[in-house]
């Protein structure tokens, strides 16, 4: 009976997109709303000395500038900072005290009647600071950095480096060929489209409203109330819209904090929105270095493999997440060990940024795949298909679904991989060189408790609530397909409301896990509103469906329909007329039981060719298709959307993305739009995308993986690998820029 | 080591720019502002006028989410002063459908899921626009050439190019 699910349906949200009436958290007014600008610190580590606010005080329209000296109280606890998702450590506190913990970090705020008055006043408040020497150079930290302990199950800390099995060591010496190589993918920044901003609208009686731009409204709200130790009954945050995040947004922003502490302060609307230049204080993907070595036997089959992975954090917390065990996981080998170490950086945090740790450390695991293959004078996808692994080795477990051999073998058809000639530089496109790589993803099936409300009137409409977001993902859309099934109503006849924090529990938007979970949390919710409208129907003298239980029946088109004889009918509105009734409301809360006795990844096959202009090693992306194995795809046309996305992020990553830092003041340049590279239009060309069936009755009631994050995973290795059958060289630091070519 | 930001400037007392009279005719409505002359189109429009469908990206012309056709032609409306665009005409999202109609492009990027946030839509809809009104784009490859002023982080453009070239009346 499913109509909506799976099919490509147009966003509902599209209108409002196309049309300019999507509102974004900057967009929003309020009466008396004044307008905020951010002074970011010029050192990277040190205190502060002295801060003369005199002369933009002095300016016309200014209404106050804000400091650590004379900002509102603030909670003096570190608990009172932790958010929902914040790593272990002490969580940044903006406009706090002296300290500074990273370059561009906010010292003080300007508050003015309008915003050019507080962009100019914020340019002439001078700062005097104590310097101290800072870092910033993962490879001059390399050796100073420090070890986290690896766990003896992974459900005790699924981001520590997971147990070793065999003798890795051993296994090594003896292996028929061994291949070891260190990989490098440096910092690199989210850049979502939407400047990071929140309008703080002060209510009677001190009441916010907050726009944020966010991942996670509810993160937000709770951990506003705690650090200015507010009722949290009278805070309220909305992101309706979402101008992307891609990570950047789980955890609450500093400009949210600045703008509510000066709403505080002034008794009045505040509107904070950052420049894209101190958005690049925010956090950012976690530059990694990673040796990986491998050891094959002589038919080809894995025999070990070493995963050491270097991190990147900042000097007050701890972030990381899993990066090494995706080796040991991809692939068969019975010999694993796992290293991971964090370095030490005057930097903001580190955090997740699309597809956290499985982007960086897949890219290494594939290249060095890629790798063994040429010495092994063995195709790539052969050498994937000999190792391939049948269970997660690491908990010793099946999957409850992995549908990876149809996606190499369906990839490899829609890319035409058999016409591929196997040594480097043999292939050739006129003047250009051409290159075949291709590579592995893998993600997690993740899902979370999140609770759903339906409100069913009479006429046949329903509303669909939850705290959730739509980042871009189509969150939207597919909750709004998923309740049309459920009700058997028309998808016109659904409202979502999504983005308030007032609205039924979710946690925060990202990890891929909101479309399987917020969908089984409205077929949970639309289980009961059938059972109710049931008990309802039963009471209609001469029901047709007295005798049924409520898994007998189903709501089809406006009516209540027994699954066994469908003429045994009666309409919703009947039923609800004679109860007395012109709405039914029901609120659920899905959780999802995990048994332990199977593994949930989503995964993907990623073939990729470049052409290389040799003369000046300029490298374009021709062709990628993908193709995923991630459960049922709910909605057709936004599933390819969110894979072409990943993949789009993947070329950034394999040949544009770099945040360059100058040690020397250890401070950013490249931090703005222009300077970091992100791949424009002129830079994307074919992308496939495939789905493979891969039917999952185990993964959820539903069978929803989660495709937010799968794109990008394998990518850029798939691209990497290659550049070097095109050109022969072997480039192992991202992104694979042209000079690194003519080297 | 103690190191002072910014350095001192010597003058004294600061005064703010006078506002000065502007008429600029938005989606074919007359309006009259008065605004400093620091105050960019872009913020004209999104602060001034409450028209926020055009967005702020960067506000340094580098990313093409505040692009408007100003007297047909598509500019970054952050690089320009709105007091430089007295007595033109501008359109903006807001000003692309008539009655209730979609413009051809709108409806395009709906069909083809030419957006995923939505952030970069209104400015890469009016760019497609200005790009149409130029008549220089034929093929898909030179539609790309021709859009990369607007960045879409979401990584939407092949669907953009789709979008853009059934508008033309492309298969
Ligand atoms: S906001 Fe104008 S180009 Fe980015
Ligand atoms: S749709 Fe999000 S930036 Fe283009």
């Amino acid at each position: 009976m499913t109509t909506y699910i799976g099919t490509a349906t147009s966003r509902i949200d599209g209108h409002a997109k196309v049309t300019g009436t999507a509102k974004y958290a900057a967009e929003f007014n309020a009466p008396h709303l004044a307008h905020a600008s951010v002074v970011g610190s010029t050192i990277a580590r040190g205190r502060i000395a002295r801060i003369d606010t005199s002369r933009a005080r002095s300016v016309p329209g200014v209404l106050a500038v804000l400091t650590h000296q004379n900002r509102p109280p603030m909670a003096s606890d570190d608990s009172a900072y932790k958010d929902d998702v914040a790593p272990e450590g002490a969580p940044f506190r903006p406009l706090y005290n002296d300290r500074i913990l990273f370059s561009d970090q906010p010292v003080a705020l300007v508050v003015a009647e309008e915003p050019e008055i507080a962009r100019l006043a914020a340019s002439l408040v001078r700062v005097e600071y104590h310097v101290d020497l800072h870092v910033t150079d993962v490879h001059r930290q390399r050796h100073s950095t420090f070890a986290l302990e690896p766990v003896e199950r992974l459900d005790d800390n699924p981001f520590a480096p997971p147990p070793p099995r065999g003798q890795p060591e051993h296994s090594l010496a003896s292996a028929d060929m061994r291949h070891r190589a260190e990989y490098f993918v440096p910092i690199e920044h989210h850049n979502p489209m939407e400047l990071y901003a929140s309008t703080v609208v002060f209510e009677d009686e001190g009441r916010l409203t907050i726009y944020d731009k966010t991942q996670g409204v509810q993160n937000v709200q709770r951990y506003v109330a705690s650090v200015f130790e507010l009722d949290p009954s009278h805070v309220r945050v909305m992101s309706p819209f979402v101008g992307g995040a891609f990570g950047s947004g789980l955890r609450p922003q500093y400009q949210v904090v600045l703008a509510v502490l000066a709403s505080l302060s002034l008794k009045r609307s505040v509107r904070l929105v950052l420049t894209r230049q101190q958005m690049y204080g925010l956090g950012y993907r976690p530059a990694m270095l990673q040796e990986i070595e491998l050891g094959i036997n002589a038919h080809g089959a894995l025999a070990a493999i070493t995963h050491e992975a270097t991190t990147v954090t900042s000097q007050h917390e701890n972030y990381y997440r899993q990066e090494t065990g995706w080796s040991g996981l991809l692939y068969r080998s019975e010999h694993a060990r796992y290293a991971h170490k964090l370095a030490r950086l005057d930097l903001a945090t580190s955090c997740d940024m699309r597809a956290p740790s499985a982007a960086t450390a897949v890219y290494a695991l594939e290249c060095a795949m890629d790798e063994l293959a040429v010495a092994l004078k063995l195709d790539p996808l052969e050498l994937r298909l000999r190792c391939y692994s049948e269970r997660d080795q690491h908990n010793d477990r099946p999957y409850s679904s992995k549908g990876l051999r149809d996606c190499y073998r369906r990839g490899a058809e829609a890319f035409g991989w058999s016409e591929r000639s196997p040594e480097p530089r043999s292939m050739r496109d006129g003047t250009e060189l051409v290159g075949w790589g291709m590579a592995t993803g893998v993600w997690e099936a993740l899902q979370v408790p999140i609770a759903v409300r339906i409100a069913l009137t009479a006429n046949g409409h329903a509303e669909i609530a939850c705290a959730t977001s739509d980042i871009g993902t189509g969150t939207y859309t597919i909750m709004a397909q998923v309740a049309a099934d459920m009700l058997g109503l028309p998808l016109d006849n659904i409202t979502v409301r999504i983005g308030d924090s007032t609205l039924p529990q979710s946690p925060v938007e990202g990890g891929s896990w909101i479309a399987a979970s917020v969908s089984n949390g409205i077929a949970t919710t639309a289980q009961a509103i059938r059972a109710e409208l049931l008990h309802l129907a039963k009471a209609v003298p001469g029901s047709p469906l007295r005798d049924l239980a409520p898994d007998d029946v189903v709501l089809l088109d406006g009516r209540l329909v027994s699954k066994r004889d469908a003429a045994h009918a009666v309409s919703i509105a009947d039923v609800m007329r004679h109860g007395g009734v012109d709405r039914i409301e029901q609120e659920k809360t899905a959780s999802f039981h995990h048994t332990g006795a199977h593994s949930h990844n989503t995964h993907s096959a990623v073939f990729a060719e470049v052409k290389v202009d040799e003369q000046i090693g300029i490298i374009r992306v021709t062709r990628v298709v993908s193709a995923v194995a991630g459960g049922r795809i709910l909605n057709a046309k936004t599933a390819r959307s969110q894979i072409m996305g990943g993949v789009v992020w993947g070329i950034g990553m394999a040949l544009h993305e770099e945040t360059l830092i100058d040690h020397t003041f250890g401070r950013i340049m490249n931090a703005d739009i222009a300077e970091y590279h992100v791949p424009v239009n002129a830079d994307v060309h074919d992308i496939e995308v495939i789905f493979v069936d891969e039917p999952d009755g185990i993964v959820n009631p539903l069978g929803i993986k989660g495709l937010g994050e799968i794109g990008i995973v394998g990518v850029a290795a798939a691209i990497a690998n290659a550049v070097h059958h095109a050109t022969g060289k072997r480039v192992r630091d991202l992104p694979i820029t042209l000079d690194k070519l003519q080297r | 080591m103690t190191r002072t930001s910014p350095q001192g400037r010597a003058e004294d007392g600061i005064s703010l720019p006078e506002k000065l009279p502007v008429a600029i005719t938005v989606n074919g409505v007359a309006r009259q502002l008065r605004l400093a002359p620091w105050t960019t189109l872009l913020d004209a429009l999104r602060d001034h006028l409450g028209l926020t469908g055009t967005k702020k990206g960067c506000d340094h012309g580098q990313c093409g989410a505040c692009t408007v056709l100003v007297d047909g032609r598509r500019i970054n409306s952050c690089l320009a002063l709105a007091v430089m665009q007295d007595g033109a005409s501008v359109t903006t999202i807001e000003g692309l459908a008539s009655n209730g109609v979609l413009h051809a492009l709108q409806q395009a990027f709906i069909d083809h899921d030419a957006f995923q946030c939505g952030y970069c839509t209104p400015g890469q809809i009016c760019s497609a626009a200005g790009l149409l009104a130029e008549g220089r784009a034929g093929s898909a490859e030179e539609i790309r050439e021709l859009m990369s002023g607007n960045i879409c982080r979401c990584g939407a453009y092949p669907n953009i190019v789709a979008a853009i070239q059934q508008a033309m009346g492309q298969p």
